[in-house]
């Protein structure tokens, strides 16, 4: 009962920074734009929000460092395909690239270094009720401010104003444009935002989930929060089940590690990567429904004169 | 303020000049970048832009450098136009490493005596059969579950990494191998053969220009290869004319999957000369740049190699002479993609500098 209890804060704490990341990219891909970059930002994110946070000395720091450094490159993404009409792909992927290299590049001197110690996070009463307290109430605040976020972008995107803008964009930027709003500077503005949420997600892997800097360290997690976007047929609540369900599959492998299943430790790290992909491929299965739920305009770049 | 106006059409003069503009971009931001690190920035430049091609040892091994990126970049340019989007070459290239290495393994544990020249083809084969099996995967995914083919060929990354990875810490470690995760040296007729005597370069870069030729006839002088170039930009137009997009899928993903695979079998079978968790070198990515590079191009994927190799060796030397991380070349590889993307613009659009002239215009 006990185990099953740390199972599921486990597994929750490894969902959070998947559910922010996706959540950033649900945002940037609900205004028409796919962020291939998220991987790259996830690890300038990291990297900073780990600087930050060591010379810094608190982790909050590290968090705002994060947050400024994911919406700092994906500025510059957002710079490229919304203003330059970059082709989507090509950029985001060349934003992960140069992620993966400038991150390297700037970590070098924190590898191997440690924060100081924080004190444990306790929910007030909560934390010491039996199962319950330990499951969900001894957590970061950070887990708690993801489905606080996943519940703000809900109310965003289906009961405000701005939200219903966002949406239009997404779907048919021509329409949104005739109606005389400004489609570039509105999905320059979800872009750099998604990138801000990326940014508390790495952030938190390097400075709270880890919490050291290797390179490299993000280990996939953008790919993972993308296809998170179409897991959740671009439903922000679609995307709290998704991170959890896939910060399970990490947690079950390291907990089947842990008990001596006689599995090479190769093929249980295979698991959430393989997973992501059956994943993908029962959710696609359906061309047609994933059409009717994607926004319109995903991916393809939009030109005011046209 | 910028304006981009829209040229009526594409301008040819930009579209050879966006390279050259990029690489200068690159190249100062790259300098100012070694200038704030305290290094001195024209002889830390000198290494990726001078040394790769001063003399003709050199000149060789930056050859070796450009045969994986030239067959992973062919059949990625490939896919990108035919709008497939496999960005997992690098997985491709380590299954093809993981057959073609298996295959020299064998030769070596079964002690044969073949001739280079016997085992060259069999290990062409043998990356070929494990790139395009990866590839195959994707092409299943996407073509029978409509799976994303960019997320699906991207998670076959990692379990290709985890896959070699276990190999050589488990069942093909060498015993004798002071438990380091490799495997044991591949005998003497399984060595690729040496274009020139004592220079590593050896004939797989002739293979791979020869796969550059025979992918611009196909790309150009084919109908199979002019129709799949037709599915990318007009979906609709090709859905019109019968044009089949299964058969697009299948067809570029296969093709890139099993030369990524034969760029991943030569590495480990010729330099590498074994198996080891450093045949994961990040071809497979830099390919993509090369792609775009060369203007998803076969010959342009040469120049493009060029270019790329460069940066790729510059960044070695820069990390063993001055102590530069290697990922520096990481760095350069993505300014360089990203502002060459910005460059691009200007093919399609023409600057114009609008505010002041305005209240002039008539």
């Amino acid at each position: 009962m006990n185990e099953l209890a740390l199972l599921i804060a486990a597994t929750l704490a490894a969902g959070t920074p998947l559910a922010i990341a996706g959540l950033g990219l649900l945002l940037n891909e609900r205004a028409g734009v796919v962020n291939l970059g998220a991987e790259g930002m996830l690890l300038v994110s990291a990297v900073a929000g780990f600087a930050a946070a060591h010379d810094g000395g608190s982790e909050w720091f590290g968090f705002v460092a994060g947050a400024a450094g994911g919406a700092a490159v994906a500025a510059v993404f957002g710079w490229l395909v919304v203003w330059l009409n970059t082709n989507q792909y090509a950029t985001g992927l060349a934003v992960s690239l140069f992620g993966s290299g400038f991150s390297a590049f700037v970590g070098i001197g924190y590898v191997g270094k440690q924060l100081g110690e924080q004190p444990p996070h306790r929910v007030p009463f909560l934390a010491d009720v039996p199962f319950l307290g330990p499951a969900l109430f001894r957590h970061h605040p950070v887990v708690y401010l993801a489905i606080a976020l996943v519940a703000a972008a809900a109310w965003f995107l289906y009961r405000t104003r701005a939200g219903l803008l966002l949406r239009a964009i997404g779907e048919s930027p021509q329409s949104a444009h005739a109606l005389g709003y400004g489609v570039r500077r509105i999905r320059f503005a979800a872009v750099v935002t998604g990138g801000a949420l990326c940014g508390i997600a790495g952030a938190y892997l390097s400075v709270v989930y880890t919490p050291l800097w290797v390179e490299g360290m993000v280990a996939g997690r953008g790919w993972i929060a993308l296809a998170l976007t179409v897991f959740a047929t671009w439903r922000p609540g679609r995307i709290l089940l998704g991170a959890y369900l896939f910060g399970g599959v990490t947690m079950l492998q390291l907990h089947l590690q842990a008990r001596g299943v006689h599995v090479p430790s190769q093929f249980m790290a295979m698991l959430p990567y393989v997973s992501t992909i059956v994943v993908l491929a029962i959710i696609s299965r359906n061309p047609l429904w994933i059409r009717l739920n994607m926004p319109a305009s995903l991916g393809k770049p939009f030109f005011p004169g046209a | 303020m910028i304006r981009l106006d829209v040229r009526p059409t594409p301008s040819l003069a930009m579209s050879v000049l966006s390279p050259v503009i990029a690489l200068t971009v690159t190249v100062t931001l790259g300098g100012l970048l070694f200038l704030a690190l305290g290094k001195e920035p024209g002889r830390v430049l000198s290494m990726f832009l001078f040394e790769p091609f001063n003399g003709a040892r050199a000149l060789t091994e930056l050859g070796l450098k450009c045969t994986p990126l030239i067959l992973c970049a062919l059949g990625l340019g490939l896919c990108f136009r035919a709008n497939v989007w496999n960005i997992g070459a690098e997985g491709q290239f380590l299954m093809g490493a993981i057959t073609g290495g298996g295959l020299a393994l064998w030769v070596t544990n079964a002690q044969l005596a073949l001739s280079p020249w016997a085992f060259f083809p069999l290990v062409v084969l043998a990356g070929a059969a494990g790139g395009a099996a990866w590839a195959g995967i994707v092409a299943l995914l996407r073509d029978r579950f409509h799976a994303n083919e960019i997320l699906v060929s991207l998670m076959l990354v990692y379990v290709a990494d985890l896959l070699l990875s276990w190999l050589v810490f488990g069942p093909w470690k060498d015993p004798r191998g002071f438990n380091f995760p490799q495997t044991v040296n591949f005998s003497a007729s399984t060595e690729l053969p040496r274009i020139v005597p004592g220079l590593r370069l050896h004939w797989g870069f002739v293979f791979a220009l020869v796969a550059a030729v025979l992918m611009w006839l196909f790309m150009f002088r084919t109908y199979r290869g002019v129709r799949l170039q037709i599915g990318g930009p007009a979906p609709a137009a090709a859905r019109y004319a019968g044009f089949s997009a299964s058969s697009a899928i299948w067809t570029t993903l296969l093709l890139s999957g099993a030369l990524a695979g034969i760029a991943g079998a030569f590495e480990a079978v010729g330099p590498m000369g074994q198996l080891t968790p450093h045949v994961a070198s990040g071809y497979g990515f830099t390919a993509v740049i090369v792609a775009f590079v060369g203007r998803l191009h076969p010959i342009g994927a040469l120049l493009g190699s060029v270019v790329l190799s460069a940066l790729v060796i510059g960044g070695q030397l820069a990390q063993s002479r001055v102590g530069l991380p290697a990922s520096v070349s990481g760095v350069f590889q993505g300014i360089l993609l990203l502002s060459l993307l910005a460059c691009d613009t200007l093919i399609h659009h023409r600057l114009r500098l609008v505010g002041w002239s305005r209240r002039t215009a008539p």
